[in-house]
């Protein structure tokens, strides 16, 4: 568990706005249990310093990370999820949306924002995994194919990043058809010659890596992320088999089996993507 | 015969009339009454039960032993078809067949999830669950239409794309987005038709479309009812109640604007008169490939995307 406090206000945010650390408050590591400061903890992009673990971070955390001088301009704000089909499974939809609206702070498993990186520019769709575990459903949809609009109406690089169990089962066939509408609409993103980046974290799988997240013109990962198409347990019982090979839909194994470009670490994936940008900017 | 739990009243009247059939001690004429009678209270009770199918029964009709697959279908539908292997990379593989066609005159590529007749076909068949390479065969085909200009017809039947280690390895998702991504812009017109099971990405993968239809008594949705019910009841004894929830049926389908179109499927379902099924099938296919036929490689591109781009339910926040 991380013990530093999140800013949950999602507006853009300045340069002189700074976190409120409280002094004292350690970071214990999820991974390895060593303990840091937090804002240690926090320079390092919320990685360990000692076993080099990303903690999983949301859309706000990347965006502020990401962004010249923290700033962006969220896009396609108005949106929020419906429950078209009244659905109870231990628990109304419907509840759980408000549920989660309220624990979280957030409106929804994506959050969309326009940026600059060393001043080019760049719109993000970043998902954030406490939103129902980062669970693709309409909404999710329409704010990436409106921000695929945005990009091509404003001539920008456009990027996903990724952190999702796949599908939104509360939302069923319209959920499964969101990958072909994203995935559509990014035919348009290339016809503009735009370039998309994929970045996919813990865990990018199902639906989201059997769409739009295996589709960048650059598919990038952060280090042991898990990423593939069926879950553990669905494999184990097809297969019959206790154990599943080490690495196995790691982002290392995604690199060596050929469908990510490159493992990047979260402290350098600002610069890493300075770096890709420029090349469409000597064209 | 095979009898669904549902059909028991069937399966009993079935058993009468071949008790009768095989009895030789009643004369011919009481016989062919009985037969007479039987025949018509077997075709009303058939009735009865289809007419009011839930959504769980229909998930069984889809997964009937004896429905119709893809390559009976194309046997029926093509005046010729040439089966084409391969992925030019891997393998071939055969939960998705493909090939050359002829409908009714005209040129068409078809590719469709295979199911096998029985257990060892099954295996052969991987239960019509695609590996990676499946996926890129299809795609393979599908450019080669693209090229010389033919029309697209998807044949939709899988319980899901494999979920094996290999399949994984070799880049399932992948394999998928990229049919996604691709058949959302090929140049020609592209039919897709569930005609039994539509599971989650494994269907989508061949199943975007500009015209997507649906038999009658099938299944389309993100998820199975036991995997969903597994995951969110956490057993996978709630596929009932899961099957509901998930509005997976041809109407469902149809209100939530995934689907063009239902076909209908003869009394008692397609494996109760395949050959009624198929002509059904081949009528519905070729009145979209007219309707499509007409429309420019920009028009068939751009309606496609906008389909797709429409589908969705959400609320906007007041201001
Ligand atoms: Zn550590």
């Amino acid at each position: 568990m991380a013990w530093y406090e999140r800013n949950k206000q999602n507006i853009t945010t300045t340069n002189n706005e700074k976190r409120e650390i409280p002094e004292g408050i350690w970071h214990q590591c999820e991974s390895c249990r060593t303990v840091t400061l937090v804002k240690d903890f926090i320079q390092d992009k919320y990685t360990c310093h000692s076993c080099g673990h990303h903690e999983r971070i949301g859309s706000k955390e990347y965006f502020e990370l990401l962004f010249d001088n923290k700033e962006y301009t969220p896009l396609i704000t108005n949106l929020k999820s419906r429950d078209f089909l009244n659905f109870v499974d231990t628990k109304p939809y419907i509840e759980r949306l408000e549920n989660t609206r309220k624990k979280t702070g957030l409106d929804e498993a994506t959050a969309v924002a326009h940026g600059k990186i060393e001043g080019m520019d760049l719109v993000i769709s970043a998902m954030d995994f406490d939103f129902i575990g980062g669970s693709m459903g309409s909404v999710m949809g329409e704010k990436m194919a409106k921000a695929i609009d945005y990009a091509i109406q404003h001539r920008c690089a456009f990027m996903i990043i990724s952190q999702s169990g796949g599908a939104r089962m509360m939302e069923s066939s319209l959920s499964l058809m969101q990958m072909a509408k994203v995935s559509a609409k990014l035919t348009q993103l290339a016809a503009a010659k735009l370039p998309y980046f994929s970045l996919l974290t813990n865990p990018t799988t199902g639906g989201v890596s059997a769409s739009f997240a295996m589709l960048g013109d650059i598919n990038m990962a952060e280090p042991k992320a898990l990423v593939g198409f069926a879950g553990a347990r669905v494999i184990k019982e097809t297969i019959r088999v206790k154990e599943l090979p080490e690495n196995f839909q790691s982002a290392e194994s995604n690199l060596e089996n050929g469908f990510v470009d490159m493992i990047v670490d979260r402290k350098k994936l600002r610069c890493q993507l300075a770096e890709l940008l420029r090349y469409w900017q000597h064209l | 015969m095979h009898f669904l739990d549902f059909e028991q009243p069937l399966e009993e009247l079935q058993k009468l009339i071949s008790d009768i059939q095989k009895n030789e001690s009643i004369d011919d004429i009481s016989k062919a009454e009985s037969l007479q009678l039987l025949g018509q209270q077997y075709k009303t009770k058939q009735e009865k039960i289809y007419q009011n199918l839930s959504p769980w029964q229909k998930v069984q009709v889809a997964r009937h032993p004896e429905r119709p697959y893809s390559l009976y279908y194309i046997s029926q539908i093509c005046e010729q078809f040439t089966e084409l292997h391969g992925d030019r990379n891997f393998r071939d593989d055969k939960a998705i067949i493909g090939g050359l066609g002829i409908i009714d005159g005209q040129t068409v590529m078809v590719i469709g999830h295979q199911k096998g007749e029985n257990i060892k076909a099954r295996q052969f068949r991987n239960f019509g669950m695609p590996n990676p390479e499946g996926y890129r065969k299809a795609l393979r085909l599908m450019k080669m239409a693209e090229r010389f200009n033919m029309p697209i017809v998807c044949l939709i039947d899988t319980p899901g794309a494999y979920p094996g280690i290999e399949a994984e390895e070799r880049g399932q998702s992948q394999a998928i987005a990229q049919n996604l991504f691709e058949m959302a812009k090929l140049q020609v017109p592209i039919i897709s038709v569930i005609i039994g099971e539509g599971a989650s990405g494994g269907a989508l993968g061949i199943g975007v479309g500009n015209r997507v239809l649906m038999l009658e008594n099938t299944w389309y949705t993100v998820i199975s009812p036991e995997a969903c019910a597994a995951i969110l009841w956490r057993s996978s004894e709630h596929k009932v109640k899961a099957a509901e929830a998930l509005k997976l049926t041809a109407n469902d389908a149809l209100n939530l604007g995934i689907i063009d179109k239902i076909i209908p499927e003869p009394l008692g379902g397609a494996h109760s008169d395949p050959s009624t099924a198929a002509t059904l099938l081949k009528t519905e296919i070729l009145a979209q490939l007219a309707q499509l036929k007409p429309l420019s490689t920009t028009e068939l591109v751009s309606q496609r995307i906008a389909k797709y781009e429409a589908m969705g339910q959400f609320d906007y926040k007041e201001a």
